[in-house]
């Protein structure tokens, strides 16, 4: 978790700590463009050729054109300026492949990875909580192992050999599920089949980017329980006469979550670049099948834009874990 | 140190992983006596199935599913290693020089080590590999571009920890140089926890190399578990070998990196063990 470092003028209260995290993100993107202008530059070739995608025919007027209006034309710091404004504004360039600008495309793109994400945290962080839960109660119990072993293996596993073996397993071999896209187009589902329908193609996607988070949280939930458990309030809380169940779901477990969704939080952008590879694996058309499919166009540009906006998204989910901080433990706001 | 080695070969999970390791190795280094020639070559016809002519059947191209392995076997342990140096390197610099000197320096290598453990990090690596054209190299330098900053804050902390211990403000008082204290004092006794990152680092970066070359980002010159997943997964339904085994390849690689990582943490912090 990020702590204020720079000494930002201090406003009090639950708006003043929001104002000071919005402007800590500030300059965390403005360097991810800056990053990306160093990036443009890297690149063999003109940075020109870059930003003109794979139109490697792309007419000498146009090149031109594009030279000014992203001022690679002028010296180096006026034209990390202009890039800024553009990126800035939102103005990341044009798709030849795609027929249509970077931003539009990546629009289109960015509501089934939301979808694929926000499953992905809720399913982890609510298994990860009740398997740690349940392992922490009954220690060195078969459950606990398990959980172990789990944790182990998924450790070491590529996110897309599990992908790819949940589909042998459950689509080809069980048929059960559908190896690959969003919905089933030809079938015209509307309403709640359409729901359904998607729900039905989000299982294994979904199943495979979370069982590592979910074996993670699982273990970090165990060692909060158990951590929390030798605390005094607990003994107050049992002294009182409260039952088991109630002192851990209504005490414990609301100090223990404290360590999840730090995590969750940490493990934001990790969690967006496993959706690139599972993605590519269930042909889910995110972001991530834009990536992989830029990769293979040498759409640079579009590669370039997908790493700008994603690396926002995840400054913002940061925040907004950090924010959900406040409100689960009050005494942050104070720090 | 015959104590540590002692507790070390004691430890069941450490041997596991250093025996499985070990056979990684050997294969790595007798691929090109057993296999040899290049591992591209077509053998014999497509799609053999496994346990026939050819210990893991052959490919699509009727390529031969195991001297890729083997090959494969040396990417992987090259580029895991290589980038883990590159990474350890930096990160060891960029933390050293943060802790020792504090205050200004701190934070401005703090704030950019945070800068880049807050990117979405493999998206970054792919982006810097399809910029700087795919080869070991850039994915080398791109694996220890997204690894160092774990290696820049862990010994960071160990320095601010040694800052004020007494033998190096008698080193400092004795006149000796900065760069002295720091590689000749302070650096050789926070060597244990950087060992026991660096292994785990090693591992994840086999991972972060298969998940590149699986999306076609390997060099195309070298053979890597990666890329045969990649290329077999279209005949999943037809031939299951293909994917499967580089699959099990880098899982029981990993698991053996982090299983001998876990070992040489319980046996280099022995205090830390019962936590």
């Amino acid at each position: 978790m990020k702590r204020a470092r720079v000494a930002l003028p201090r406003v009090g209260g639950a708006p003043g700590y929001v104002v000071r995290r919005l402007l800590q993100a500030v300059p965390v993107i403005l360097a991810i463009v800056a990053l990306n202008f160093l990036l443009l530059h890297l690149a063999p070739g003109d940075a020109a050729q870059v930003l003109a995608g794979e139109a490697g025919s792309a007419s000498p007027e146009y090149m031109a054109q594009l030279r000014e209006r992203f001022g690679l034309d002028q010296p180096l710091w006026l034209s990390l300026l202009v890039y800024m404004k553009n990126v800035l504004s939102l103005d990341l360039g044009f798709s030849f492949r795609h027929n249509m600008p970077v931003l539009d495309l990546i629009l289109q793109r960015l509501g089934p990875t939301i979808l694929l994400m926000g499953v992905t945290l809720v399913l982890s962080v609510g298994a990860g909580m009740a398997l740690g839960l349940l392992a922490a109660s009954r220690v060195d119990g078969w459950l606990d192992t398990f959980i172990s072993i789990l944790a182990l293996i998924s450790y070491a596993t590529p996110l897309f050999w599990i992908g790819l073996m949940l589909i042998v397993v459950f689509s080809i071999k069980l048929d059960w599920l559908p190896t690959s896209g969003m919905e089933t187009v030809a079938a015209f589902h509307e309403g709640w089949a359409r729901v359904a329908d998607i729900a039905r193609h989000l299982v294994l996607p979904a199943v495979t980017l979370s069982l590592f988070y979910m074996a993670l949280y699982a273990r970090l939930m165990r060692a909060a329980v158990l951590e929390q458990a030798g605390m005094d309030y607990v003994a107050t809380a049992r002294a009182k006469g409260l039952s088991e169940t109630r002192i851990t779901l209504t005490h414990v477990l609301r100090n223990a979550i404290l360590p999840v969704i730090t995590m969750a939080g940490v493990q934001m952008g990790a969690l967006l670049g496993g959706s690139i590879v599972v993605e590519t694996v269930f042909a889910w058309p995110g972001l991530g099948l834009l990536a992989y499919q830029s990769l293979f166009a040498r759409d640079l540009n579009l590669l370039m834009g997908i790493f700008f906006l994603s690396a926002s998204l995840v400054v913002v989910a940061n925040l907004a874990v950090d924010l959900l901080y406040t409100v689960l433990d009050p005494r942050i706001q104070a720090a | 140190m015959i104590d540590v080695a002692r507790r070390f070969l004691r430890s069941r999970s450490a041997m596991l992983g250093l025996s499985i390791l070990s056979v990684v190795i050997v294969v790595a280094a007798a691929a090109p006596v057993v296999f040899p020639g290049s591992p591209f070559r077509r053998v014999d016809q497509p799609l053999l199935p496994p346990f026939g002519a050819y210990l893991f059947g052959t490919d699509v191209l009727g390529r031969d599913v195991a001297a890729g392995i083997a090959h494969g076997a040396r990417t992987s342990l090259m580029i895991g290693v290589l980038a883990t140096a590159v990474a350890v390197a930096v990160g060891t610099v960029v933390g050293g020089v943060a802790g020792f000197y504090g205050g200004r320096p701190d934070d401005v290598l703090m704030r950019v080590t945070e800068f880049f453990q807050t990117i979405p990090t493999f998206l970054f690596a792919i982006l810097l590999v399809a910029i700087l054209t795919p080869s070991t190299q850039s994915i080398v330098i791109a694996i220890a571009v997204v690894s160092w900053p774990a290696v820049a804050r862990l010994v960071r902390g160990e320095f601010l920890a040694m800052r004020g211990r007494e033998f190096v403000v008698a080193c400092v008082c004795l006149g000796m140089s900065d760069r002295r204290v720091i590689f000749r004092h302070i650096l050789p006794n926070c060597l244990s926890p950087i060992v026991v990152t660096g292994s785990l680092i090693v591992a994840t970066a086999i991972l972060v190399e298969s998940a590149l070359s699986f999306l076609g980002l390997g060099d195309p010159n070298t053979m890597s578990w990666g890329f045969m997943i990649g290329a077999g997964r279209t005949f999943l339904r037809t031939a299951w070998w293909l994917c499967t085994v580089p699959g099990v390849a880098i899982l029981l690689t990993v698991v053996a990196i982090n299983l001998l990582g876990e070992g040489l943490n319980d046996t280099l912090n022995p205090r830390l063990r019962n936590r």
